[in-house]
Order: structure tokens, then sequence, then C-alpha cells
């Protein structure tokens, strides 16, 4: 039995019942969720029985010049399927949204390389210090005006 | 008079004679027991991520090698994978099985790396079990020679296909191994499964619960050990493990015992499919025939995912519409893995705490990418 | 000449020394003949150990290699026999570090010693028929003795080398060393009282039968506390380098790592040879009397590669798991072992008070029925402590139910 992507409209009706202010939009494979809420849409669909998104696949961050956005990708282990939440942010000097590590133990390692990387902070992890760089090191590299 | 005892930070690592490449463990001891552990890494951090946004598609290839250097071919395979989600391209299947093959000999090879070391940390200072793994890998390291010319660093897995054919004399090599590594790993299992001091150290110790395991992130044979049945190349089958049949070997205690015997099976399950590849495979085209230098859409993602030894390989590739990709994320299992430090050692002893590390089976090169 | 050895001289009893002794009493004054003589024997003792080392490195290089699959050093000289000799020049020729926080005397002082228990042991081991430097009374008391001593250097070199995994393999030593004095002692009571004199020579004259068939269990009990003693795998934790680095030898480099590294392997042997004189009947054979030494080096031989055998086999066993080996499974076989012998000596050895070759054939008989008992009981017993029930793990909640604790 394959695993399902779930289509965003799936993932983002079933959000937006129980977390009506928590979804931006959707497109078709992705969630758009709003940054300040990441953490509550992450607790939801962690604990919600139809989607059971009880495994953080991957975190990452892209960085689009005008914004960065943070990409979740989950899986549930238990229904056998997978979606992609997104969450945009502005500005490049202190961006920063909550931390899903109190929701996935997994994003402790990926939030730090993130911050270290990419220079997005992730308010309420416990110890976000850089992980792959020494501290001290300016700058964050993955950023794409780093040279 | 009561004995004053305090407590003593010692840093293992990052030169250490079992720490798998350079990684520190800064651990605190009541003794001989583990009250705190915190993992320092980055060591060996090369920047592969940004490396990847200034080569074009194919160019990746070379770096995926020296992520987990001890299996280059998944790594080629994972990457490979995400080009093609992201190009919208199926490779042939001549080449979906060659794929498949060399995968699962890598992943054979990868296994008894890690059985091996595991072992060697448990003490058997001989060497005797790491020659044993050895002495195997080589054969496979041989049969890669054949077909791309390298032994560690493959690049063998190409977006669209394969480098290129295997050669004619391939084919009898691989049978010829594969008549000699039965009995080489039977007489592996035979000196380390039923040993009563292995059973001793291993057994009960560091068990990592389910749910922690999955809240944690862990994927590969150190979640399947735990007791979860999750086996990328069933749930998401890629390339052609579609066409094959095997089955996922499952732990039942989540113990460094449990996770070494999972690998061993898995060993078992990997023969089992090259020989239903080579028995399978048909002649045809090996490569796709796109263009020198690949371009995706502008605006493009994909997060292709296999499962390597060490559990997901994920590659999560933004395309901007150049020639190179916009972002190249690269979710690796041994980094992941590493989250249950605390879980697995906190509470044990020094002796087991280098077991547990190994039975956890990371790569530095692919921690610290 | 003129000079004589009194019939109760140590040298008297030794035709090799007094040999020396004549000879040099035709040139020399008789005070200079005896050191002489004396100082011949210990040279040839002391020479016989270290060499004994080299080759033994060598020996243990290719056997270990072998179990492996692969060949081992074969460069130097014919079958790499030549290796230790490069090691050595290795060695030698390395700068010779001391930490700077390390405690200088005792850091420096701490190879020296561990060296010396090994060459002072075999002063008592009869090497052939009447050859051997001391047939002290009290023999088998001076192994234990001086033997127990190398612990103080390993000690003393993890406490100096302020480094904290020198000094966990300090610590660990220690540890291991006291318990498994005690099983040791008791399971050579056994012996003692077979052959009725602590003096090795005698327990040899004494061994119509091998004392490991007559003393299975001693010999077990003694073999694997031995093995402790010396931090052979399975029990060694004080060095496990995968470990805690290199142990209590972690700081020591060049020619201090060498004597060492000397003192580790002359133990080795020389604890070989005790075990060759208790309990395989030392130079006992066919033509003892011309071939005595060849028997003695065969069984040494032997023994040494049952060492070298269990290291390439065998996983390290954890403190707490070789603690518990001694205290309850060692312990109590040495115990049986004692009660058993003592009940047996005495209602066997009759009016005649001594003891027959089918007395000790009898015995023979007995204690290795009871060994098979004792150990297969004992094992049973520890081994279901060992792997005592687990709490059962919880599995994956159905979807649905809340996921694991948040941490």
């Amino acid at each position: 039995m394959a695993v399902r992507a779930l289509t965003g409209q799936e993932v983002a009706q079933r959000l937006e019942a129980a977390l009506p202010d928590a979804v931006e939009r959707w497109e078709p494979e992705v969630v758009w969720v709003h940054p300040g809420q990441i953490s509550t849409a992450c607790r939801f669909l962690r604990d919600d029985p139809e989607l059971d998104f009880r495994f953080l696949s991957s975190l990452s961050a892209v960085d689009f010049i005008g914004h960065f956005d943070l990409v979740y990708h989950l899986t549930s282990l238990g229904r056998r399927h997978t979606a992609v939440v997104k969450a945009r942010l502005y500005g490049r000097d202190t961006p920063s949204l909550p931390s899903v590590y109190p929701v996935w133990q997994g994003a402790d390692f990926q939030e730090r390389e993130v911050w270290d990387l990419m220079g997005v902070r992730f308010e309420g992890h416990p110890n976000l210090k850089r992980i792959m760089l020494w501290e001290g090191f300016e700058g964050h590299p993955l950023r794409k005006d780093f040279l | 008079m009561p004995f004053r005892t305090e407590p003593m930070t010692v840093n293992i690592g990052p030169q250490h004679p079992s720490t798998h490449g350079v990684f520190r463990l800064r651990v605190t001891f009541d003794g001989e027991v583990i009250t705190e552990v915190e993992p320092v890494f980055g060591y060996l951090h090369r920047g592969t991520e940004k490396l990847a946004e200034e080569r074009n598609y194919v160019q990746v290839v070379t770096l995926t090698d020296r992520l987990d250097y001890v299996s280059s071919m998944t790594n080629n395979q994972a990457y490979c994978i995400a080009v093609e989600k992201l190009l919208g391209v199926t490779p042939p299947l001549r080449a979906k099985y060659l794929r498949t093959l060399v995968a699962e000999l890598q992943r054979i090879a990868s296994h008894l790396i890690g059985v091996g070391f595991f072992l060697q940390e448990l003490g058997t200072f001989g060497g005797t079990p790491l020659m044993y793994c050895f002495r195997s890998r080589e054969r496979i390291l041989d049969l890669f020679e054949m077909l791309c010319g390298a032994r560690i660093t493959v690049s063998y897995l190409r977006p669209g296909g394969v480098f290129s054919d295997a050669p004619a004399d391939f084919w009898p090599a691989l049978d010829a191994f594969m008549q000699v590594f039965p009995g080489e790993l039977a007489e592996l299992e035979q000196l380390v499964l039923e040993n009563e001091i292995l059973m001793v150290r291993t057994r009960g110790v560091s068990p990592l619960p389910l749910d922690v395991a999955v809240n944690c992130s862990v994927s590969g044979p150190v979640l399947r050990a735990s007791g979860l049945a999750w086996d990328w190349r069933k749930e998401d089958p890629y390339d052609a493990y579609d066409q094959v049949r095997f089955e996922v070997p499952v732990g039942t205690n989540g113990d460094n015992y449990d996770r070494l015997w999972v690998r061993m099976q898995e060993v078992h399950q990997s023969l089992s499919i090259v020989r239903q590849c080579v028995a399978q495979i048909e002649p045809g085209p090996v490569r796709l025939d796109l263009p020198l230098v690949l371009r995706a859409e502008a605006g493009v993602e994909a997060y292709g995912r296999i499962e390597s030894p060490r559990g997901e390989l994920g590659f999560y590739l933004v395309s901007d519409g150049g020639i190179s990709p916009y972002r190249c994320k690269i979710r690796s299992p041994s980094l992941l893995n590493l989250t249950v430090t605390e879980h697995l050692l906190v509470g044990w002893k020094l002796a087991d705490m280098i077991v547990s590390l190994g039975s956890v089976d990371i790569n530095m090169g692919e921690v610290d990418r | 000449m003129s000079c004589q050895l009194a019939a109760g001289n140590i040298l008297y009893e030794n035709p090799l020394l007094r040999w020396v002794y004549d000879i040099a009493g035709t040139v020399a004054p008789c005070w200079a003949a005896y050191l002489a003589a004396g100082l011949a024997f210990m040279l040839l003792l002391v020479n016989g150990v270290l060499i004994g080392t080299a080759i033994l490195t060598w020996a243990e290089r290719r056997i270990l290699a072998r179990f492996a699959n692969r060949i081992g050093p074969n460069r130097w000289g014919p079958f790499g026999l030549l290796q230790p000799l490069a090691d050595l020049i290795k060695l030698l020729t390395k700068e010779s570090l001391t930490p700077r926080s390390a405690d200088r005397i005792v850091f420096n002082l701490a190879p020296i010693l561990m060296l010396m228990p090994a060459l002072l042991v075999v002063a008592v081991v009869p090497f052939a028929r009447n050859i051997a430097l001391a047939d002290l009374s009290i023999g088998v008391l001076y192994v234990l003795a001086i033997s127990s001593l190398t612990i103080l250097a390993i000690f003393m070199a993890g406490w100096a080398s302020q480094n904290r995994f020198a000094l966990f393999g300090a610590a660990r030593g220690v540890a291991v060393l006291i318990s498994y004095e005690v099983p040791v002692v008791l399971s050579l009571l056994g012996v003692v009282m077979l052959a009725g004199s602590m003096s090795l020579n005698d327990i040899v004259a004494a061994q119509a039968v091998p004392f490991f068939l007559v003393q299975p269990l001693a010999f077990f009990v003694f073999f694997t506390g031995v093995s402790a003693e010396l931090n052979r795998t399975p029990f060694d934790v004080a060095e496990g380098e995968s470990e805690i680095v290199a142990g209590y030898h972690t700081e020591y480099s060049g020619i201090k790592f060498a004597i060492m590294q000397a003192a580790e392997f002359g133990g080795t042997i020389t604890a070989s040879a005790v075990i060759v004189s208790l309990f395989l009947a030392g130079w006992a054979g066919p033509l003892a009397g011309y071939l005595g030494w060849l028997w003695f080096l065969l069984k040494l031989g032997a023994v040494l590669f049952v060492f070298i055998w269990v290291r390439a086999t065998f996983p390290r066993l954890r403190t707490d798991q070789i603690m518990a080996f001694s205290w309850k499974f060692l312990l109590s076989l040495a115990l049986i072992n004692l009660v058993a012998t003592a009940l047996e000596v005495y209602f066997l050895r009759g009016d005649s008070r001594t003891l027959t070759t089918v007395d000790l054939w009898v015995m023979a008989g007995i204690n290795l029925a009871l060994a098979a008992v004792a150990i297969g009981a004992f094992g049973r017993l520890n081994r279901a402590q060992v792997q005592r029930v687990r709490p059962p793990l919880p599995v994956l909640a159905p979807a649905g139910a809340p996921a694991g604790k948040a941490v």
C-alpha cells in the first residue's frame, strides 16, 4: 500500500475547522499556515486522529530574498499519508516564528540547523544555538546574500 | 564517613577511537553512569547544500557521494529520484533495476560496516568480526569498481538513469559474489548472534520506545528495531522496488540487540532483492536522453526520499528555472537519528554508551554534510 | 676448589647454578662466585621473560591476524619475526611525553613498578627438574602476593596521568582485581591441599595426574580469574580501547609505553607459566629428565594460545557484569571446589596420609562431574538474572490517541 500525498485542500479544510485563523491559503500540494500559528497548527496536525502526522520528516527553510519559506514535510506512519506545510516569513533582520520542538522533538537539530545556516529564529526552542558552525561565526551561509 | 562524590564531565571525542568520525559527546558521569549528554558536531561540515546551489543538476551527484561515504549509491539514488520528480521524468526500466541492484548491494556493504564497527565497539579487539565484515564488503566494492571505476565515491547514478550499463563481465562477477557471500554471512552470524557475552551486553540495553522514536523523527533500522515496520521501499516504492518481494524485519524491544539483529536480517533481504533483480532484468536503454544541462521550470519543487541504509534520506529541491537547484536541502537520517542520543544514553554506563552509539550507526559525513 | 655450597642453599638445589658457581669459584673468591651464579640465573630469567614478551607480541599479532582473515606482520625478518625489534626501535626513538599536569614522579615510576611483578613471579616457577631460581616453601603465596602488585602500578599510572580516561581505567582495574583476587586464592587452596605443599616444585611433583583434570573447577576459576587480573579480553575493561581510549596508559608514549606493554605481555607469560606449573604438571612429560624445559615451553605455548584465542573471539564485558561474574559465579564455584576437595582428600588418603595415583583418578572423575553440574547450574542461574524481564515498551498507539509525551 503506497503512501498517499494529501492535497493542500484536504489538510487545509481539516485544519480550518479546528483552528479558523491558522490557514493562510492552500495550493494543490501545500498548505500555507500563518507563521505565528505554526506551533498550534502543527500540534493539531499531530494529534488529530484523521491526519495523525506524528512524524516530522523534514524541516527546511528556503531563502527567496524577499521572504523565507519554512517547509515542513510531515508523514503519518499510522494512516500512511504525507503532507507539506509551509509558512512564509518576511523581513531579513530578525525573522522568527514559534518552534515546533514541543510538538516533535525531531525538530530539535533541524531548527538549530535552520537558525545556524539561514538565520531564522525559533521562539521556544530550548537550546537554539549554532549546530554546524562555531559560536561567533558571522552571518548565515545558506542565505542568498552570503557569498 | 560517607563518600563524597562529584560528577565528572568528559569530552568523548572529537578524537576518540569509536565515535565514527569527528564527533563529540559532552558527557557528565556520576561514577560510570551517564547523567547528562550533549552531542556536539559540525567538525565535518562542508556546506554541501550551499555548494549544490552553485553546480548544475548533474554535478551535484558527485557532492552526494560525499555525504554518507559508506553508502554513496543510495545517496545518488535519493538525489536522482528528487531530480526526476522535479523534472517529471521516469528512467528506463533497465536503469531502475540496475539502481535497485546497486542500492541493495550498497545496503549490504553499509550494514556490514555498521555491524562490524558495532561489534568492534563491544570490544572484540582482535577485530575478528570487523574483518569478516570487511572481507565481504571488499567484494562489493570490487563489483562497484567494475561498474563505474570507483569504489567509494561512485557517482554511478545520474538523473534519468545510470552512468552506463554494466560491463559484460560484471554479471559473472556478481554471480560469484552471490555464491560466496551467503557462506561468509553465515560464518559471521555464527560468530556473533548467539554469543553469550554479546547477548548480555546488548539485550535490554538502551531500549528506545517506539513513541519516542517516532516523535524524534528516527527512521531506518533504528525505528524498525523499536517495532514499527516502516520502510520507504515498501511504503512508497521507487525504482524497481514494486517489482521485487521482500520482508521488512522488525524488532520487538528496540534495544541494541534488536538494532543489530534488524541490520543482519536486512542483509538477507537485500540479498534476496539482488537475486530477484538479476533474474528479472531485461536488456534495454539505461539512461534517458536528457539534455546535458538540465533545467526545471521555475517555482517547481520536489521532495525525493528513499530508504537509505540509515533511514529516510530525502532531498528537497527547489528550482528557479536555472541550471542549478535554487535550494537543495538534505534530510539526513544520521543527523535525525542522533536526536535520541539523550533517550538512549542517560542512565546507562560508559561502556554501554559507545555500544548504543554504534547501534544507531551514524555517519559523520551525513550528519555534518 | 675450596668453594663449597651448603646443601640447604638455594643455589645448591639447582644444577645449572651449581655449575656456574663451581666454574666461577676457580678464579674468584667464593662470595663473588656466589654473586656471579645468582646474577647469571637472574639475567637468564629476566631476559627470558623479556624475549618471551617480544615473541609473544609477534605471535599474538600473527595469530589474531589469522583469526581475522588477515596476514599480520610479515615484512621484517622470516615470518615477520623481527617485528618486535622494529616496534622497540620505533618506541625507543619516539619522544617520551609527560603531561604537564601529571605527577611526574609517580607517572614515571608506574611503568617500572608494573614490570617488576611480572619478572619477580618467574623466580619460583620450576622450568625443568630442579631448575628454579628459588624453590620457596610458600611459592603459591608468593605468586599471589607479587602478582597483585601490578594493580598498584596500574592505579598509579591512571591517577598520575591527570587524564579522565586513565582514571576510569585505573578505577576499573582496581575494582576488577579486588573482586577476582578472592576466587583466585580460594581456587588455589584445593591445589595446595592435594599437593600438601605450597612449593611449586612439590606441586609439580605431586601431579601424577595433571591437576586440571583433578581440579577442573579450580582450573576454570583460576584461568578466568587470572585473565581478569591480567586485563585480557573479555575482561579488559581497564584499557578497553573502544571505550576509554587506552585506559590507564592513555598518556604513556615512547619507552614508557614500551615498558608497559612489556609488563602486560610479560605478566601474561608468567601467569601462563604459573598455570602450567599448578595445573598442567609443569615440566613433567616423557623424558622429563632431559626434555623438561621443552614440555614446559610446549604447555606454556598452549596456554598462551588459549589466551589469544579468547581474545580473538569474545567481546568485552561491562564492569558491573565482570563483578557479578566474579562474586556470583566464580566465587561459588571456588567454594564448591574447596569443600569438595577437602572432603575427598579427607576420605581418600586413608592411613598412609598420602594420595596415590588411583586416588587422584577417582577424584578427577568425581570433580569433573561436579564441575559440569556446577558450571551448568550456576550458569543457568546467572543467565536468568542477566536476562531479567524488562518493562514492555509502549507501542505506537492507534491513530487518534495522543502521541508520545511532548518533551
